[in-house]
């Protein structure tokens, strides 16, 4: 299963976050930065799995952010590589050619979107059209109460 | 709601204001956190909702990208959560999953608001809530919610049961009776046809066969079925995660499923699914040769791709086929060796590692060399790598591919030398170990001990402390091998050693004490044996030497063979005269007088030591050596009693010890134990208690005879070699001309020495990588068995203790409650009550404390009806039992007793009969292994 999710800048500025195992904020930090200091660090043309305390860190780089997902030591990394694409693509038919600043501005709709792809760890929606369906229906259900109170979610 | 926080709530700073600001802050970073954190605070406690739930989208902001702790915020959460409307549910959930953990206060508080949300009609209600409990779920949680949850699990929305499915994983994790209630549902959902709840009921099968493979046996016949049929890749990588854990427990099963696998393997075009393929192929089925040969073809295909997570993965497949195929490692071999210079330090590592596991007693020299001129040139944690991964591999078992321990000597004393290395204290323990360990070695250990302490360059190197410890210990230990005995003492005593750190400082002086007992002693043995008919200037080989006698060295290089076939057996090749001794004797005391105000008291007290036996022996060799008259004949005799004295203590063999030793040791009374020995450990950390098979005072000579054969045999080689270190220690004394003046205790020596092994200087070595696989591509083929010049030295074992002790228990299969209670619903819950004890007899005996369930079914079955009070859904568990029943109960005992009866039947029709008739039978072997259904047989 998937441990957690990360998303790091280039220059090392978090993201998103999401964590399937209870991790207090301390070990939080702890993770990120030692996992910030060793995918940065690493060349484009490399491997993107990492060996980190008994479990395996996949990555991949897209523009200037790093996804990163932790996983087991007998999951696929592959198979992980495919889901960080999946996500990638499924944030890029949502906002439209996705970029960083989209994920800085719209935080909680790229973690609402990963909360669609992945329950509990594991792939929950496979189809790129589902989940698009699933956010767009959600939006909806946000916007009905809102128009009343004057408060608008963006 | 009052009038100021209306006013709050119409000027609140949205999220996005939040995010904006922090971007274009002025007053920096954290000031602004903490002052939008203080506005927060002040936010959260307002009474209107929006309010609170935006500044709860703040905080979980914060809290998620910052890092700040939001636990303060637990109790607006849960009000927050109460409010009718979704988008501050949403708000409110994702501020739980984020903070929430199992000591939280408010923990309690939050069961009803889950249930009313698992009832909700709204689906994205329910997923909310689903997405929370499969985060902060604890005991008690999914006790009280495995109803909701067990509802859900069929309910008509896909949605809704995908991710009931998904969660139920968490609820059987920390609440394993839920099991009972949840997990025929559970199989069901096997059986549908979305693939989208396959691939979640199979990931959770997936987890759950991790963690106990041998209880979802049963269940083989569904995920098979899901193998051959499924086109959905992320179903099929997940079950075959299953049946890699299900196939090494049951051997038929192995050969069912090692066909669609392969075929699986041929077609398909995604890497994910053939990686998954090859990996379940090597780690479970690998006594299928073929299927073994197919993949590690596809693993060659990985290996030769340009994509480097391919072949790092392709690596990583062939060092888990190395451990039962080893061909498959050698067949790569080019591309496994390439990959050591590959950019990528993971990649490295992984063909070190396969490198290192095609290593046998045939190979291993000429591996080693390549790896370690390799190392000379990689980055220093490479090259560490390298080094350690060397030192393990040959010390395996106690060196057992290790033939020629001369060569692995001077391995060690080589990697050493290499810039970079760290493992100094591997190879001091190394060293070690080999010499107390190798007789036949002890020579070629002095050597190699003399070429690293003579060198001045290493002192300077922190690393290297633990491995010149270890070469002072045995130059100084086996001394008698020692073809130029002063030239030991001089480096131990050199002016560089203050460089060393105390402890190993005293090792130093210790050293130097039994070598220089061991010259004294060798020198009045002769003395008193020649002096009657000549004394030692006047032997006709000695004359001319004595004339050009200012440097010994010269001496030792021309004529110290001759010297020592021809006067004196005990070995030492350079020629200890009178005058030798008396200028050692004065280094020795110029070196050691400072010492004596040592801080350290180790040190102070060996050089004590060292000196007051310099001041005993001293009178009486300057005496005899001035006059040489009978006179003193007195005093010589004392002073050489005194030597034999000492050297009689030092000449005790040291052996190994084993770890036990000590509980062999009867206490005796009076002793307490409990008084704190912590101190002394300190002190006596590097003496190493001498073996209870001391040897008598003879045995050294007879081993001097091995060591003087070979030095006759190696003595070309070892003069050239000697020429070059002993140039080094006359340039060293031109360059240091204080070196014969005291040295001033807090002197610091300047450290301005070249490194030991400098890179540059090793023009000789290849660098390119395809000399490096032209060197081992013959050397990898053990094709012949190579000649050893001499038989493998006895390897000194101790009895029981050396002998690792082989982790022969079989991985028990955990036997938790979690399945526990999943055997209870495969194994136990059949509608069959059992005829007689023994047909239970294994389950039972893992299930203690719940034999209420197993001496009544009925039972169970009617609890589990309670625990769903739903008609329509005991129904339907009726039906799936039914259709269990049509392929696996009615001949379940069949099975059983088939195993038992050492499963002799394979025609499936006269031997159903057969072994019905026989199940009547009280049986006296109980049931080994679980049930598979005969579907598979």
């Amino acid at each position: 299963m998937i441990h957690f999710v990360l998303l790091i800048s280039r220059q090392g500025k978090v993201r998103l976050t999401k964590w399937y195992l209870p991790y207090s904020q301390k070990e939080r930090t702890k993770v990120i930065r030692e996992l910030g200091g060793v995918i940065l660090s690493r060349g484009p043309k490399l491997c993107n799995f990492v060996d980190w305390r008994g479990f395996k860190v996949v990555y991949k780089r897209y523009a200037s952010l790093y996804f990163c997902m932790c996983i087991d030591q007998d999951d696929n990394e592959l198979e992980v590589l495919e889901i960080i694409h999946h996500f990638v693509e499924i944030l890029d038919r949502y906002f439209g050619s996705v970029c960083e600043l989209d994920l800085i501005f719209n935080f909680h709709k790229a973690y609402y979107i990963l909360d669609e792809l992945l329950l509990a760890g594991e792939l929950q929606e496979s189809s790129k059209k589902t989940v698009a369906r699933l956010i767009a229906a959600q939006v909806f259900c946000l916007m009905e109460p809102c128009c009343f109170s004057g408060f608008t979610f963006q | 709601m009052s009038g100021p926080s209306l006013m709050d709530s119409l000027f609140q700073r949205s999220l996005e204001d939040l995010i904006k600001g922090l971007r274009q802050q002025l007053i920096g970073e954290q000031a602004f956190i903490s002052k939008s954190l203080e506005e927060i605070r002040k936010e959260i406690k307002s009474t209107d909702l929006s309010t609170k739930s935006t500044a709860l989208l703040k905080l979980s902001y914060l809290s998620n990208l910052h890092f700040h702790d939001m636990s303060f915020a637990a109790f607006p959460a849960l009000e927050v959560l109460s409010s009718p409307r979704f988008s501050h549910k949403k708000i409110a959930y994702q501020a739980i999953s984020l903070s929430f953990h199992d000591s939280t206060p408010v923990l309690l508080l939050i069961t009803n608001h889950l249930r009313k949300d698992l009832n909700s009609t709204n689906e994205f209600e329910v997923s909310l809530s689903l997405q929370c409990l499969s985060r902060i779920a604890n005991v008690d949680l999914a006790r009280d919610l495995t109803p909701e949850v067990f509802t859900l699990l069929s309910s008509n929305k896909l949605y809704v049961r995908k991710r009931a499915v998904a969660v139920v994983l968490r609820v059987f994790e920390k609440y394993p009776d839920s099991v009972r209630v949840c997990f025929k549902r559970l199989v069901e959902n096997l059986e549908n046809s979305d693939p989208q709840i396959l691939s979640a009921v199979v990931g959770v099968f997936a987890e759950l066969a991790c963690k106990d493979p041998r209880s979802y046996l049963p269940l083989a016949p569904e995920f098979y079925k899901i193998l051959v049929d499924s086109k959905n890749n992320w179903v099929s990588i997940k079950v075959l995660k299953i049946f890699s854990k299900l196939a090494p427990l049951e051997p038929r099963l192995a050969k069912r499923v090692v066909e669609p696998i392969c075929d699986l393997m041929r077609n398909t075009g995604a890497k994910s699914l053939l990686f998954e393929c090859i990996r379940t192929v090597v780690t479970s089925l690998c006594e299928n040769e073929s299927a073994v040969r197919l993949a590690v073809g596809k693993v060659r295909e990985f290996l030769v791709d340009e994509d480097p997570n391919l072949k790092y993965l392709g690596l990583q497949a062939l060092r888990i086929v190395a451990e039962k195929h080893l061909w498959a490692v050698s067949e790569n071999k080019e591309v496994v060796i390439k990959s050591l210079s590959n950019a990528d330090p993971n990649i490295k590592i992984e063909s070190l590692r396969l490198v290192m596991a095609m290593v046998s007693e045939h190979n291993v020299s000429e591996i080693s060399r390549v790896l370690v001129n390799y190392a000379l040139k990689s980055d220093p944690v490479f090259c560490n790598e390298i080094l350690g991964s060397i030192l393990s591999t040959c010390s395996r078992n106690l060196y057992e591919i290790i033939v020629d321990f001369d060569w692995y000597v001077s391995l060690l004393g080589e990697m050493s030398r290499i810039p970079h290395c760290q493992m100094g204290d591997e190879i001091e323990n190394q060293l070690i170990d080999v010499g107390l360990r190798v007789k036949d070695v002890r020579p070629e250990l002095v050597r190699v001990a003399r070429d690293l302490l003579i060198d001045p360059a290493l002192l300077g190197n922190s690393f290297l402390h633990g491995v010149l410890s270890a070469a002072a210990w045995a130059s100084g230990e086996y001394v008698e091998f020692s073809r130029n005995p002063l030239e030991l003492v001089e480096a131990l005593l050199q002016p560089r050693t203050n460089l060393l750190p105390p402890s190993i400082r005293a090792i130093y002086i210790q050293s130097a004490f039994k070598v220089l007992v061991f010259c004294l002693h060798t020198c009045f043995m002769r003395g008193k044996n020649i002096a009657p008919s000549a004394s030692l200037d006047n032997m006709p080989a000695g004359v001319s030497a004595s004339a050009s006698y200012e440097s010994f060295e010269d001496f030792s290089v021309e004529n110290g063979a001759d010297a020592a076939v021809v006067h004196d057996q005990t070995c030492a090749s350079a020629p200890i005269t009178k005058e030798s001794i008396v200028n050692i004797l004065n280094l020795v005391e110029l070196a050691l007088g400072p010492l004596l105000g040592s801080h350290d008291v180790e040190v102070q007290e060996r050089a004590r030591n060292l000196l007051g036996f310099v001041d005993l022996t001293k009178p009486g060799i300057l005496n005899s050596s001035i006059q040489e008259k009978e006179d003193s004949e007195g005093k010589g005799v004392e002073t050489s009693k005194i030597i034999k004295l000492m050297h009689d203590a030092f000449s005790k063999e040291l052996g190994p010890v084993s770890s036990s030793a000590q509980g062999k040791v009867s206490l005796p009374d009076g002793l307490v134990l409990k008084e704190n020995l912590g101190d002394l450990e300190m002190i006596c950390g590097d003496i190493e208690p001498p073996s209870s098979n001391s040897f008598s005072f003879g045995s050294p000579y007879e081993e001097e005879k091995d060591g003087l054969s070979f030095s006759n045999l190696q003595i070309k080689e070892a003069n050239e070699q000697s020429n070059e270190s002993t140039s080094l220690l006359a340039e060293h004394r031109k360059r240091h001309g204080l070196y014969y003046l005291p040295s001033g205790k807090s002197e610091i020596i300047s450290n301005d020495y070249p490194p030991a092994n400098d890179p540059t200087l090793q023009g000789d070595i290849n660098d390119n990588t395809d000399d490096l696989v032209k060197l081992t591509a013959e050397s990898l083929v053990p094709k012949r068995k190579p000649n050893h010049g001499k038989p493998r030295p006895v390897v000194v074992k101790l009895d029981e203790v050396d002998e690792k002790p082989v982790a022969r228990k079989q991985p028990e299969s955990r036997d938790d409650s979690l399945s526990g209670a999943v055997r209870d619903i495969l194994f136990g819950s059949e509608d069959i009550p059992p005829t007689s004890s023994q047909s239970n007899l294994s389950n039972s005996s893992k299930r203690k404390g719940k034999e209420k369930l197993h001496t009544d079914p009925h039972m169970e079955s009617k609890e589990s009806a309670v625990g769903d009070g739903n008609s329509s859904s005991r129904r339907r568990k009726d039906r799936s039992q039914g259709k269990e029943r049509r392929h696996r109960s009615p001949r379940k005992k069949d099975d059983k007793e088939r195993k038992d009866t050492g499963q002799k039947e394979k025609k499936k029709g006269s031997g159903r009969h057969k072994s019905r008739q026989r199940a009547e039978e009280p049986l006296k072997v109980p049931a080994q292994t679980p049930v598979i259904p005969d579907f598979l047989l």
